[in-house]
């Protein structure tokens, strides 16, 4: 049985400290920018699909932070937190989102299916949890070319009743490859609750049929998350095989900006936004002794900044021209040279 | 050196896994058993479990599996063990592979190749004779090959995987041991997009591929004996990107055209084929652009059921002599 597992007492080094605010920093530029997001959306200036992870950017700082350069991950249609702690620049995302010749699809695909595979993170399709397959032969590389990285692969519990994900782990566990699924547990498969979805309780129970060992976490308090994905990163690096960790959340908004959520208790949304990650880790800063007040203004400046250039950018670029639809179709050829080293 | 289509698909697995260390297969029984036909023979002992990798039936993991080797810069080939079964990862090819390079604004690579035994006559009903092609012709971001000759067979699959995009590669299984051809032990590739005239003729046209090629050939020969008719036949080699010089320039050249495919009639290759000559080579014509082609139903088990469906050389031969009556 998977076990929900308790932050950690770390052990104490400036290095920690200045670790720990730049956790905070993440979660909240996270927060940030998909407000902003949201706004734009109302205001028309972000079209389509926009699906906001508002209430689980603990998720995405926790397993994102341990992670080293060179590590795979397969993001979520939901997690561009993934992006931002990744290393993606704030303002080429924000340019994606409003399909500007300078995102990272160049105007191609919206919102978070572009990727950015200049720091390794692969853009989703919407076809919920196709992107596990693809994860796994990632770590299939890894380990045929004796390489330290790993692959993360981020999943909702919507996704994984798909075939998909059922193979991917098979074959992750048949291997023993180095790959970390992650389910973020929202509760919701767009409308469809959880008592609808599984006649379980916790998706992790499915990793030991698959040969892994699952993870029980509370997707909205950041430490518990990262006290798990550090230790469990460690062990899937380390080449102990897969593993899954599943967080439990919830999610803040409709299933897109779209959906106004009317099939859901208003008291289940309140509820779970007493829990909300953010107000949470500040506790945690302010118990060790932190100035909350000077560090939320300092960091409420910042971020307000990189999203408002982020957004002046994105505004300012131009979009794609037209003859440009029938561009990047395909590669050119190369003489046969293979880019693996 | 003389070698069945099945020897030239394994020569070439074999010579470009020894060129590439990046290359490697993954499949269903591809390692230990050398695979359901043997075009891996001898590959898992020549390279080891780590680049021959037998998978569990997962069809949309392997294809999967092989995308996320591939953006990292490995050439992997996955095979699925038979063409029919590749609807079940129809949608990590055509979703997923075709469209990587697209969505990431041309930042990221899939030089991937899918090995799809495919095709009749053999007596495998519905689940083991589908020709599936067409599916996937239409898929921008995907190329399309389906040899038929021993040569290309090798050279196709050579330079499908030296291709820097996602190659479709549909082998015939009716063709694996029953031609022979003798090959150049030199290095060579068959260009992807490149048709070929396969007989030179100026009464009419000929335009097929795979498991037809054959048969149209001879049906050529039937007719050139009996009626003296000289047929031009053009073997497409590639569906996508479809080579349409080759294809105007045949029906400009004979006036009259017959497409003959093994996949079924409606919404085949032989439609996109019709299409382009009727758009580009509409003054040339002196017939109607027709088609031979699997009757619009499955391919079914019983031999007459299967014969009635299936074109074969003698119904080649009926609808060359009834277009030249034309």
């Amino acid at each position: 049985m998977p076990q929900a597992e308790g932050a950690r007492v770390q052990p104490e080094t400036a290095a920690r400290v200045e670790y720990e605010l730049q956790l905070y920093y993440w979660m909240k530029l996270i927060r940030a920018f998909e407000d902003r997001v949201s706004r734009l959306h109302r205001q028309n200036k972000i079209m389509g699909g926009v699906y906001s992870g508002a209430g689980q950017e603990a998720i995405c700082t926790g397993i994102c932070a341990p992670l080293k350069d060179g590590d795979f991950v397969a993001p979520l249609h939901r997690d561009l937190g993934v992006f931002l702690v990744r290393g993606c620049d704030p303002a080429r995302l924000m340019a994606q989102l409003m399909g500007k010749e300078t995102g990272l699809s160049r105007g191609k695909d919206s919102f978070l299916h572009g990727g950015d595979m200049e720091h390794l993170i692969f853009g989703s399709t919407s076809m919920l949890g196709s992107s596990l397959p693809v994860a796994v032969g990632a770590a299939l590389k890894f380990r045929m070319k004796r390489e330290k990285n790993i692959a993360v692969a981020f999943f909702g519990e919507g996704a994984s009743s798909r075939g998909d994900v059922h193979e991917a782990m098979n074959f992750a566990g048949v291997q023993k490859l180095p790959v970390l699924f992650v389910c973020e547990n929202n509760r919701y498969a767009y409308s469809t609750p959880l008592e609808k979805q599984m006649a379980i309780d916790d998706v992790a129970d499915r990793a030991e049929a698959y040969g892994f060992k699952g993870h029980v976490v509370s997707g909205n308090d950041l430490l518990a998350v990262l006290e798990v994905s550090e230790r469990v990163i460690a062990h899937v690096r380390a080449g102990e095989g897969p593993a899954l960790i599943e967080c439990k959340t919830y999610r803040y908004r409709g299933h897109s900006e779209h959906d106004a959520a009317l099939y859901r208790d208003q008291e289940e949304l309140l509820e779970w936004q007493t829990r909300d990650p953010i107000p949470q880790y500040e506790l945690f800063l302010e118990k060790k002794g932190h100035d909350l007040k000077h560090i939320r203004e300092q960091i409420d400046e910042r971020t307000h900044r990189v999203v408002q250039e982020a957004v002046d950018f994105a505004e300012q670029s131009p979009l794609p021209k037209p003859e440009e639809a029938l561009e990047d179709l395909y590669a050119p050829n190369s003489g046969a040279v293979s880019k693996a080293k | 050196m003389e070698m069945t289509y099945i020897k030239a698909i394994n020569s070439a697995l074999m010579e470009e896994m020894r060129r590439d260390e990046n290359v490697f297969m993954m499949g269903e029984d591809v390692g230990e058993l050398g695979g359901a036909f043997k075009a891996t023979e001898g590959l898992l002992e020549a390279f080891g479990e780590e680049r021959v990798i037998d998978t569990p039936i997962s069809e949309a993991l392997i294809v999967g599996a092989g995308i996320g080797a591939a953006v990292l810069g490995m050439r992997p080939i996955v095979e699925m063990q038979f063409a029919d079964f590749i609807s079940c990862a129809f949608d990590q090819i055509v979703n997923m592979a075709a469209t990587t390079r697209y969505r990431h604004g041309g930042r990221a690579e899939c030089p991937l190749v899918v090995r799809a035994p495919s095709g009749a006559g053999i007596h495998g009903a519905l689940f083991h004779s589908q020709n599936p092609e067409a599916w996937f012709t239409r898929v921008p971001g995907l190329k399309v090959v389906a040899p038929a000759t021993v040569y290309d067979a090798k050279g196709l699959l050579k330079a499908a995987i030296r291709d820097n995009n996602p190659v479709i590669y549909f082998e015939h299984k009716r063709l694996y041991r029953s031609i022979k051809e003798d090959l150049p032990d030199a290095d060579f590739t068959v260009p992807i997009g490149a048709a070929e005239i396969r007989k030179e003729g100026t009464d009419l046209s000929l335009i097929t591929y795979g498991g037809t090629l054959g048969q149209s050939l001879d049906a050529a020969k039937i007719v050139e004996k009996e009626d003296g008719l000289a047929v031009e036949v053009l073997d497409l080699r590639t569906l996508l990107p479809l080579d349409r010089d080759a294809i105007l320039a045949t029906a400009r050249k004979t006036g009259k055209v017959l497409v003959v495919h093994e996949d079924r009639l409606t919404g085949g290759i032989g439609g996109e084929v019709a299409a382009i000559i009727s758009e580009h080579a509409f003054e040339f014509l002196d017939g109607p652009v027709r088609r031979l082609c699997a009757l619009d139903t499955h391919v079914a088990f019983s031999p007459p059921l299967e014969e009635a469906i299936l074109p074969n050389t003698n119904k080649i031969v009926d609808a060359i002599r009834s277009l030249a009556a034309y």
